[in-house]
């Protein structure tokens, strides 16, 4: 990682369906900020919120960090779990920032909603925002490679992490998952890293 | 929580606001700890829940807000060392007790925490902004901005009770409480808690004329504590480095808007005097004085009503009548601040330019459509076999006549209201869809269910059914008894058999309570028995008086946690 990217705060707003545990991410996140000696600040949601609706966390880190939220157009990383809610927190991004979106191949359809997009028009409407937007099938290769999807927040937490999207290095990332995941579920989260670490676009 | 128990006295740790205050209890001594869950107040209890045993506190989940209160007040006047904490509506439910404490005085020191929920993520009724509060029973008020504050105001907290023998609140609101930020640790005090009652009649029992002459000593009480007020260090006047300074523009603020105040500046790189308000009640008036006189403009940025606001405007009229303020006008007064409006608000008021263009990046994302995610019961995917109000929902839907009225109260089934369901016309507070039913039975010829929970019918919901039975009123009540209060994290309640520290307790059964109270018209129904559920909606509706449906279902989620 260049030294120009360590200076600059970084703005990562994650997003998803509650349930998705979206504030395991943060924690991982924060847990290695902290360890590098960064100053972090975050926000979350609990309550409500977490019932199946939309949610988002925010992490902030840097030298010299007041707001614990990510201000509209400011965001560096946007990370979603579910497909459809990249739309809904793309206020978070622009070209301005060169926001990277990284969309989880993931639609879960919403209650109400006549039409659910797919993937393409998802990816299409987010590059009007910033021109990074990228799908990545985290699910699908979880499904296919450990059976299970569960962990498809760690795999997109981790990509990032090995593309140095984030800029804390991916070994206190992976001191930090463990410190914040439950023993008896270390293993299958390690498989996904290195899952993430071997994805190709 | 081993983490919140770490011994590592200097250490940084990742704390939540929330965590920080418990920290911050513990750092002070605190012996007795009750509350009512309520986000984003929750996590509060929740691991007091936890550690009370291993740290020697007693902790309980109360009924309500009131009795928990209450229960705070008789530790206090033992003598021990107190923790009230929650959600701001608890603070209505339990003011009634509130502001005769605040005559009394404390013995014990007690602080009250109040967690604030700007926008309304996690709160149906009303954007209450608990400041009010603060004139309404005079209790000094302290506003903390992040974890680690929320940790030092709790302590200081503490030490203002305990000098002054009066409440103290902390007001905390959703973005700071769920704020997590590094704290350093200091260390934990245990201390005894047999606490004594000392008989004192003339100072605790409120009677009057002795009431008037408590009040003559709460505000002597408030004149000296605003001298501490005037010299505290949560008032903190900060200058940022940067290249560009203006002396004639100062901004006075509080809570979370501090935070987007310093960080406003930071991206503009511009700086201003900045006044970051800790102590709420009563204000450092001399100091707020001092600051404004030497400015042309001041900005006041604060969440909701314009509490700070307007005593500026009364102060400035001495100490700087030229003086313009503005706030309001600039800054939003319905929902949450964002760190946008604040960085807005600063540009245009000292004309410094900002590096992003907000209208033109609206305009860019505004044809990006996409549909809101409600909140929704939970699926047989998330907890098998699936929230056990579907069901119940689909049953009541299908049975009740066009025109049935439904009530609504607080907790999951507030989702009621949504898509797919729309079964919920009115929701106001705690207990309401009774109170609120037996009220329209009496106006009006249509036929009224009300739904509330099991928490929410020991909370509340008792003596408005009480009401419904005594004025001979015929609304059908149903207790959705899913064993737990289920949307703040499944705490315990009086129905489940279990207290706030683990330990066993007589399990009060709401089929027990109903037949109690009069109730004639009364039957327990399986959620899973669609049948049934349907064809008892259909008759009791036609009862002439009260009837009640305990329908009993478990939360899937609670379930799913039991397994684990």
């Amino acid at each position: 990682m260049d030294k120009g990217t360590k200076t600059k705060d970084l703005n990562i707003v994650i997003a998803g369906i509650g349930g998705q545990g979206l504030i395991t991410l943060l924690k991982i996140i924060t847990e290695a900020a902290l360890a590098e000696g960064y100053d972090v600040a975050t926000s979350e949601l609990h309550g409500l919120a977490q019932r199946g609706g939309s949610v988002e966390v925010h992490i902030r880190s840097g030298k010299e960090i007041y707001s614990p939220l990510v201000r509209q157009g400011g965001a560096d990383l946007i990370i979603s779990l579910e497909a459809q809610e990249a739309l809904r927190v793309s206020y978070f991004g622009s070209k301005e920032a060169g926001t990277i979106f990284l969309v989880n191949d993931f639609l879960s359809p919403i209650s109400g909603s006549k039409k659910t997009p797919s993937m393409d028009d998802i990816i299409k409407e987010l590059q009007k925002v910033s021109q990074k937007a990228i799908s990545i099938s985290a699910n699908q290769i979880l499904q296919k490679e450990l059976g299970t999807q569960v962990t498809g927040g760690i795999f997109l937490l981790f990509y990032a992490s090995f593309r140095n999207q984030i800029h804390l290095r991916p070994d206190s990332m992976i001191e930090a998952m463990k410190k914040v995941i439950p023993e008896k579920y270390l293993e299958i989260n390690l498989k996904t890293i290195e899952l993430a670490r071997a994805y190709k676009d | 929580m081993d983490d919140i128990l770490s011994k590592e006295v200097g250490k940084k740790m990742i704390f939540l606001g929330n965590e920080a205050i418990i920290r911050g209890a513990l750092e002070s001594g605190v012996q007795f700890v009750s509350t009512y869950p309520g986000t984003p107040a929750s996590e509060v209890g929740n691991i007091f829940s936890q550690i009370a045993k291993e740290t020697g506190v007693y902790f309980e989940f109360s009924t309500n807000e009131k009795v928990a209160l209450e229960a705070g007040i008789g530790a206090s006047l033992s003598g021990l060392k107190v923790l009230v904490a929650m959600k701001h509506f608890g603070l209505n439910v339990c003011s009634d007790s509130l502001l005769p404490l605040c005559y009394t005085g404390t013995k014990g020191p007690f602080v009250l925490l109040v967690a604030d929920d700007p926008s309304c993520w996690s709160s149906a009724q009303s954007e209450q902004n608990s400041r009010a509060f603060s004139y309404l029973a005079h209790i000094p008020t302290l506003e903390p901005s992040e974890p680690q504050e929320c940790k030092d105001f709790i302590k200081l907290a503490f030490d203002i009770s305990e000098k002054f023998n009066i409440p103290v609140m902390v007001r905390t609101t959703t973005r700071v409480a769920h704020q997590s930020a590094p704290v350093i640790l200091g260390e934990i005090i245990k201390t005894e808690k047999e606490g004594k009652f000392i008989k004192d009649p003339d100072r605790f029992s409120t009677m009057p004329p002795r009431t008037l002459r408590m009040k003559k000593e709460l505000l002597e009480k408030v004149k000296k504590i605003k001298e501490l007020s005037e010299k505290s260090e949560t008032n903190l006047i900060q200058e940022r480095e940067s290249r560009e300074k203006k002396r004639e523009i100062g901004i006075i603020t509080s809570g979370i808007s501090h935070l987007y105040v310093m960080e406003a500046l930071k991206e503009l790189d511009i700086s201003l005097p900045v006044l970051r308000i800790g102590f709420f009640y009563p204000l450092p008036e001399e100091k707020i004085k001092n600051f404004i006189k030497k400015f042309k403009k001041v900005l006041i940025v604060e969440e909701l009503e314009p509490y700070l606001e307007k005593e500026v405007e009364r102060l400035a009229k001495n100490s700087n009548p030229g003086l313009q303020i503005f706030g309001k006008s600039h800054i939003p007064e319905i929902g949450e601040l964002k760190p946008e409006n604040v960085i807005v608000a600063i540009s245009e008021m000292t004309g410094k330019k900002i590096n992003f263009d907000f209208d033109k990046h609206l305009k860019e994302i505004q044809g990006i459509n996409f549909t809101r995610r409600y909140p929704q019961l939970c699926s047989a995917e998330i907890a098998p076999p699936g929230c056990p109000y579907w069901l119940l929902f689909s049953a009541i839907k299908k049975t009740a006549p066009e025109n049935t009225v439904f009530g609504g109260d607080i907790g999951c089934y507030m989702i009621a209201a949504n898509p797919p369901h729309f079964i919920q016309d009115y929701l106001f507070s705690m207990g309401a869809s009774i109170g609120i039913a037996h009220g329209i039975k009496k106006s009006a010829k249509e036929k009224v269910i009300a739904l509330i929970g099991d928490s929410t019918f020991f909370h509340a919901g008792i003596p408005a059914l009480i009401n419904a039975v005594f004025n001979k009123s015929n609304p059908l009540i149903i207790i959705l008894n899913n064993g737990t209060t289920a949307m703040t994290g499944h705490q315990p309640h009086p129905g489940m058999g279990k207290t706030g520290m683990g330990e066993e307790t007589t399990r009060i059964k709401i089929e027990d309570i109903i037949p109690a109270l009069g109730v004639k018209n009364w039957r327990v129904v399986e959620t899973k028995n669609f049948q049934e559920m349907s064809a008892t909606i259909k008759d009791f509706l036609e009862k002439e008086e009260v009837s009640v449906i305990i329908a009993k279902g478990m939360c899937a989620l609670f379930a799913k946690k039991l397994r684990k």
